[in-house]
């Protein structure tokens, strides 16, 4: 069970409050991510839930029962920290161990669980080093494995792949997800990156400032972002928001168009433009084009294989569907 | 940049400060340990060769050197244990948010600052003594005998004074390690169910480890040579005679140069032992 209930919670640091009453449901077995810019009170938010910071006001309930000021052990989470928080005299075996250990759960069991857990996560090899030995993605692994082992009713990760190299990241992104997928155990995951919260997230909390943004699955997000700012962060690349005459056609203060909703071609379409910088990904092609009486360059992608370069101009056509529409406050309308 | 050249020229630049180097620790060294095979007593005006090792069977073999060698251990031992567990207390109380951090750490290392002599005279006429010291007052407030430390407890009066000593040196260097503990990991063992305690004794403590052993290190090597402390208080007597105050007394008290040259080269190697021993054991764990 990990049904997790924030009431109006707040935090403040002296008179600073990073997080203004906040209120959020987080279900059993669900995997939600909280993403925003640094400095947006996601890991405030995450330590608030775990118990390493004390609540301002408000009401924390896991399982429908006051956590409010609960010590972090009681509230039967787990969490898996940025640097890995590894214990770094002690053995693989030693790190897993710990909180069984605390808990006082005799020998033969403390065994059995941390050889299930180092099974699971492909440990084995390496248990009896110690985590100076170790690489990023095997401390991560170690890390995880001693969040598994307690069986809590939710994990919390605090940015845990930001210090993995890229091709790592991929991996281990997939090796939550799965994990996820067997232990079904409510996850929360804090991150910066919104390919992360896309990739893995059943539901997204997009924060700002302390304040929810948006909530919902990454494709309500994608499809219908409720303000600029969770239109411009879900998403890559951003999406173009464009201001000034042409959003009045639409009858909007901005309008929003992804770059994969434009339509190219060499003879006419509704804008037309020249293009700048282009990146070649193979599968992809990113152009900036530059519209006259645009502020900002629009990104458009293209197919991979496109014969135009450096100079071209370019006619591009939105998708008449796929025009966000937002207010001068910045809020979607329909 | 080092060219042949220039290293042949800073070798020879070197070569008088090694030289001076060379000679400075050599010719005492040499000079005692001659000294050492000699009858050399300079009030009895006799300077006899050919002693052979008699100074140093006789310096052995009289009861004071064992002694003398309990005390130093005693010494040694109650000052580190005193040291290490109260540098340990203070680095964690200092680590704590406090106002005036600043001036309370500057006032922390101060006795560091005092010199060994100013410090035990400080101790002895101002706490210690049983007529007018604080200790004698504050017994008497509260209707207790002042107690006269320095004949009634000689030895560890001296091991609190350079307990008092030498408590800053190990509060700055285990306060520095403290700070360099991730609060992460501390953090991580508050969420494993890890109370105070286990999470001092199973992260702090070992985090703490090899300071320790540096602490313990350092130490050790000065606290084996300590005199003024004992010099300006007992003057060596009720118990508190350690090797290198015997070595004092039989040089300069008995003017038997001969006998204490024997039993300064005998704690030249005794405190070489001492080092080779925890040099091992520090080595280790600073592999580790």
């Amino acid at each position: 069970m990990g049904r997790i209930t924030l009431d109006k919670v707040r935090k403040a640091f002296g008179d600073v409050e990073v997080i203004p009453p906040l209120d959020l449901r987080i279900e059993d077995g669900e995997f939600v991510v909280f993403v925003g810019p640094s400095g947006c009170g996601k890991s405030t938010l995450l330590r608030l839930i775990a118990g390493l910071e004390d609540v301002s006001g408000g009401e924390i309930r896991i399982d429908g029962t006051d956590a409010t000021h609960l010590s972090p052990a009681k509230r039967g989470l787990a969490m898996v920290f940025q640097s890995y928080a590894l214990y770094p005299h002690m053995t693989v075996r030693k790190n897993i161990a710990f909180p069984l250990k605390m808990a006082g759960m005799d020998k033969a069991e403390i065994d059995r669980r941390v050889d299930g857990a180092a099974k699971v996560l492909n440990l084995s090899s390496y248990i009896d080093r110690r985590p100076g030995q170790l690489s990023g993605g095997q401390r991560q692994r170690v890390a995880i494995g001693r969040a598994i082992v307690r069986e809590p009713s939710a994990f919390l990760f605090d940015e845990p792949l930001s210090n993995l190299d890229a091709a790592l990241r991929v991996g281990m992104r997939l090796e939550i997800s799965e994990l996820h997928k067997r232990l079904a155990t409510t996850m929360i995951y804090v991150t910066h990156d919104q390919v992360e919260a896309m990739t893995m997230a059943d539901k997204i909390v997009v924060l700002r400032a302390g304040h929810i943004e948006q909530v919902g699955s990454p494709l309500e997000l994608y499809r219908t972002p409720r303000n600029t700012f969770v239109a411009g962060f879900i998403g890559s690349p951003k999406m173009n928001l464009i201001e000034g005459a042409e959003a009045e056609k639409h009858g909007a203060h901005t309008i929003g168009v992804r770059p994969e909703h434009f339509q190219i071609s060499a003879e006419g379409g509704t804008w037309t433009g020249t293009i700048g910088v282009s990146e070649h990904l193979g599968s992809d092609t990113f152009f900036h084009v530059t519209v006259p009486g645009f502020a900002e360059p629009l990104t458009i992608r293209a197919g991979g294989e496109v014969d135009l370069h450096y100079g071209d101009t370019i006619h591009l056509t939105p998708d008449a569907s796929q025009i966000h529409r937002f207010d001068a406050k910045g809020l979607r309308l329909s | 940049m080092a060219t042949q050249h220039s290293r042949s020229a800073a070798r020879a630049m070197m070569a008088p400060a090694v030289f001076l180097l060379l000679v400075w620790m050599l010719v005492p060294l040499i000079l005692t340990l001659w000294f050492s095979t000699l009858d050399y007593r300079p009030l009895r005006g006799t300077f006899d060769c050919c002693e052979g090792l008699g100074n140093y069977v006789r310096f052995v073999s009289s009861s004071a050197f064992w002694d003398s060698i309990l005390t130093t251990l005693q010494l040694l031992g109650g000052v580190l244990l005193i040291t290490v567990v109260g540098g340990i207390g203070l680095a964690i109380l200092l680590d704590q948010p406090i106002w005036g951090q600043g001036v309370v750490r500057i006032l922390v290392i101060a006795p560091f600052f005092v010199m060994p002599t100013v410090s035990a005279l400080v101790w002895k006429n101002m706490f210690m003594n049983p007529v007018n010291g604080l200790f004698a007052h504050a017994f008497k407030a509260v209707g207790l005998e002042p107690v006269d430390w320095l004949s009634q407890f000689p030895l560890f009066s001296i091991i609190l004074i350079v307990s008092w000593q030498w408590l800053p040196f190990a509060t700055l260097i285990l306060l520095t390690a403290i700070q360099s503990l991730d609060s992460e990991q501390l953090e991580a063992a508050e969420m494993d169910g890890a109370g105070p305690l286990s999470r001092f004794g199973y992260i702090t403590l070992p985090h703490l480890a090899r300071s320790i052993t540096v602490v313990v290190l350092i130490q050790t090597i000065f606290l084996l040579s300590i005199f003024a402390e004992i010099f300006v208080t007992t003057g060596g007597a009720f118990g508190t005679r350690t090797l290198t105050y015997l070595v004092y007394q039989r040089v300069i008290e008995s003017q038997n140069v001969g006998l204490g040259s024997a039993g300064g080269i005998i704690a030249v190697i005794l405190a070489n032992i001492v080092a080779a021993i925890l040099m091992r054991v520090v080595g280790k764990n600073l592999d580790a």
